[in-house]
């Protein structure tokens, strides 16, 4: 009796979902609209939207005697972040080593990355693994904090070169490359092993059964093979550098753009310059994908 | 590149001809751990031959290229190339080249700098390099593909892309790996047919690894059979085929009937391990009368296999004994073939057709 009266409503929910899965499988197009609308939307209307806001806001400008923001389309902050020599040198700092720490980053990673995905046997490879990826589980500004106990004046660095007779290099632009290469290497490390282990082992043994050693096979067939990953890699460590605040911060007593955007945001209340400001870095990444298209880094990620 | 310009006279005396030795391995071992892939290997290969290693998948072939080509380095034992030690030497300072079963071809270069690879790591001049490019492209027929790249190419293609970039270096000693392995049937006949016409015409020994029993007997002038890791044989296509020395041998190469044991008494009238070719057994009425030199026995057909241009016939001996049958179907229809299962028959065959073998390694192919 019971399984008779349970049998009427389940055959019925039974027959609705059979009935809207065979109506979405003849129309393939309503299929992945439904399966597609939730993530465009969050592009389109958060991230899109956003970056849109931004991209206005940067033409208004902040009007110095009522410190109100003036909703009109002028080139007044353009104006101001070209021809201030500070904003120039700080854009330069910013770009200058987010490059320097993407081919620190690349000359670090690859001797590993090869290591791990050609030399290493499984259980070593899933040590380095682990050892790689360590540092992602601790907070950034833990590890950026244990780098500021490294470099101050009483810290371990110090005291290490002090026994050859050197010192650190204190808190300014050398320290925030060091911790930026370290920060972001795990970034460059996983792509790169990636590309590596990808080239089949027959194309090196081709290379020096054709006559080449080592070092000609690494750089006509290995590396360029890799280079894809590499470019793939150093759009992480480029544009995490790039966009960065807190590390400039927290090892040095230099600015770079964040720190500038941060401090119009808050302080000063120019939003519209910090708009600005901020249309830079997202410019320069514009021009890095596009080169980084070009060398194929989007099939290698 | 180190070249032995004379032959070395120790090598022209071990020689079983006239012609030299290329390739010499002398007792040569290779483990993997616990794995034995080759066990005491002796083979010596003629300057100018084309000779296959022939075997199951496993059995060492590959591993013993592999040890020829530099890539593996023998756990005991030597390797010769041309009366010099070459044990312990790297594939870049051998005077080998490798056709790769997978092809190999280096996908962000082109077909012209792929082929020009070795001359240009050689550092043969970009005029020179490009002029015998082209004259390694003509030699597989793909002149003007220079700049293509490998994955705009066809399996055949690349096949033979892979096969001009080995052989530009001149080496004396080309080694294939399976590399027709990954083509369909009727372009893997076609290379065959090409790939024995360029090694005459070039003149350089051909090593060449296959699984293929057809494709080592199309090509070679001698084979090598492997079987777990040992030598087998080491004998021309006609001798493996119609002396096979062991039941491993005349159970690879081609179908083979093995008559062992009491069978071997009665039917044969010796002990011994005897095997017969399928296509040299008579199928008849069981009343037909034998020869005297022919050896006979009575059975019943238990299956038929129709194949096109000849059938087979799978016949249960009287005396507890499978035997294959195969027969040109010269006038006999599907029907006809087919009607024979069930029935009793008479086999017959010329006594001349048993041959003797020894059990060998542990055929995979054994009763």
């Amino acid at each position: 009796m019971s399984a008779a009266t349970s049998a009427g409503p389940g055959g019925t929910l039974t027959g609705l979902r059979r009935g809207v899965a065979s109506a979405l499988h003849r129309r393939p197009r309503l299929q992945l609209g439904l399966l597609l609308t939730p993530p465009l939307a969050w592009l389109g209307v958060i991230y899109l939207g956003s970056l849109a806001v931004l991209f206005l806001s940067a033409f208004w400008r902040l009007d110095p005697d009522t410190t109100q923001i003036v909703q009109e389309p002028s080139l007044v902050n353009f104006e101001t972040l070209a021809n201030t020599e500070v904003y120039r040198v700080i854009a330069l700092r910013t770009i200058g080593i987010a490059a320097a720490v993407t081919i620190t980053d690349a000359a670090l990673a690859f001797p590993l990355a090869y290591y791990m995905a050609r030399v290493a046997s499984p259980r070593v490879r899933n040590l380095l693994f682990i050892a790689v990826l360590m540092p992602l589980w601790s907070s950034y500004l833990v590890r950026v904090y244990s780098w500021r106990i490294i470099l101050s004046e009483e810290g371990p660095l110090n005291w290490l070169l002090g026994l050859v007779g050197l010192s650190g290099p204190g808190f300014g632009e050398i320290s925030i490359w060091l911790v930026f290469s370290y920060i972001w290497l795990p970034y460059m490390i996983l792509p790169v092993y990636a590309g590596l282990e990808r080239i089949p082992a027959s194309l090196l043994e081709a290379s020096g059964d054709l006559g080449a050693h080592g070092l000609t096979t690494l750089r006509r067939v290995v590396v360029p093979l890799a280079f894809p990953a590499i470019v793939a890699g150093s759009i992480f460590t480029f544009s995490l550098t790039l966009g960065d605040y807190i590390t400039p911060q927290l090892v040095s007593s230099t600015q770079f753009i964040g720190n500038v955007v941060y401090s119009n945001v808050g302080v000063a209340g120019n939003l519209p310059f910090a708009a600005a400001f901020a249309t830079v870095p997202v410019m320069v990444m514009a021009v890095y994908l596009i080169g980084a298209r070009r060398l194929g880094a989007f099939e290698a990620l | 590149m180190q070249q032995v310009a004379s032959t070395v006279p120790s090598a022209t005396e071990r020689a079983p001809s006239r012609a030299s030795v290329a390739v010499h391995l002398e007792r040569v071992r290779k483990t993997f751990g616990e794995v034995v892939a080759v066990d005491d290997v002796d083979l010596e290969i003629r300057d100018g031959e084309f000779f296959s290693l022939l075997g199951p998948s496993g059995s060492g072939k590959t591993t013993t290229l592999r040890m020829i080509a530099g890539f593996e380095q023998p756990t005991s034992g030597r390797v010769l190339l041309h009366g010099r030690d070459v044990t312990g030497v790297p594939p870049y300072d051998r005077d080998v080249n490798t056709v790769f079963q997978d092809y190999a071809l280096f996908p962000h270069m082109n077909v012209g700098d792929n082929v020009g690879y070795g001359l240009m790591v050689k550092g043969v001049p970009g005029k020179a390099r490009r002029e015998r490019v082209a004259e390694a492209l003509r030699m597989v027929r793909l002149d003007g593909f220079e700049r293509r790249k490998p994955n705009q190419l066809s399996g055949g293609q690349r096949q033979r892309v892979a096969l001009a970039r080995a052989l530009i270096n001149r080496p004396r000693v080309l080694l294939l790996d399976e590399p027709l392995g990954a083509l369909d049937l009727k372009l893997r006949e076609e290379m065959q047919i090409e790939l024995k016409a360029i090694q005459e015409r070039v003149g350089i020994t051909f090593i060449y690894v296959t699984h293929d029993q057809v494709e080592a007997l199309t090509m070679s002038d001698r084979l090598a059979v492997f079987n777990q890791g040992r030598v087998e044989q080491v004998a021309s296509p006609a001798d493996v085929y119609e002396r096979p020395a062991t039941a491993f041998v005349a159970g690879f190469v081609g179908t083979s009937n093995l008559i062992s044991g009491d069978s071997a008494e009665r039917i044969v009238g010796r002990r011994g391990i005897f095997t017969v070719r399928p296509e040299k057994i008579r199928l008849s009425e069981p009343g037909d009368a034998a020869h005297e030199e022919e050896c006979t026995a009575l059975g019943t057909v238990r299956g038929v296999a129709y194949q096109g241009s000849d059938t087979r016939y799978f016949v249960d001996l009287d005396g507890g004994l499978e035997l294959v049958v195969t027969r040109q179907n010269l006038a006999t229809s599907s029907m006809e073939a087919l009607a024979l299962k069930g029935k009793a028959v008479r086999l017959t065959w010329d006594r001349r057709h048993n041959l003797p073998v020894t059990k060998g390694g542990e055929g995979t192919e054994e009763e």
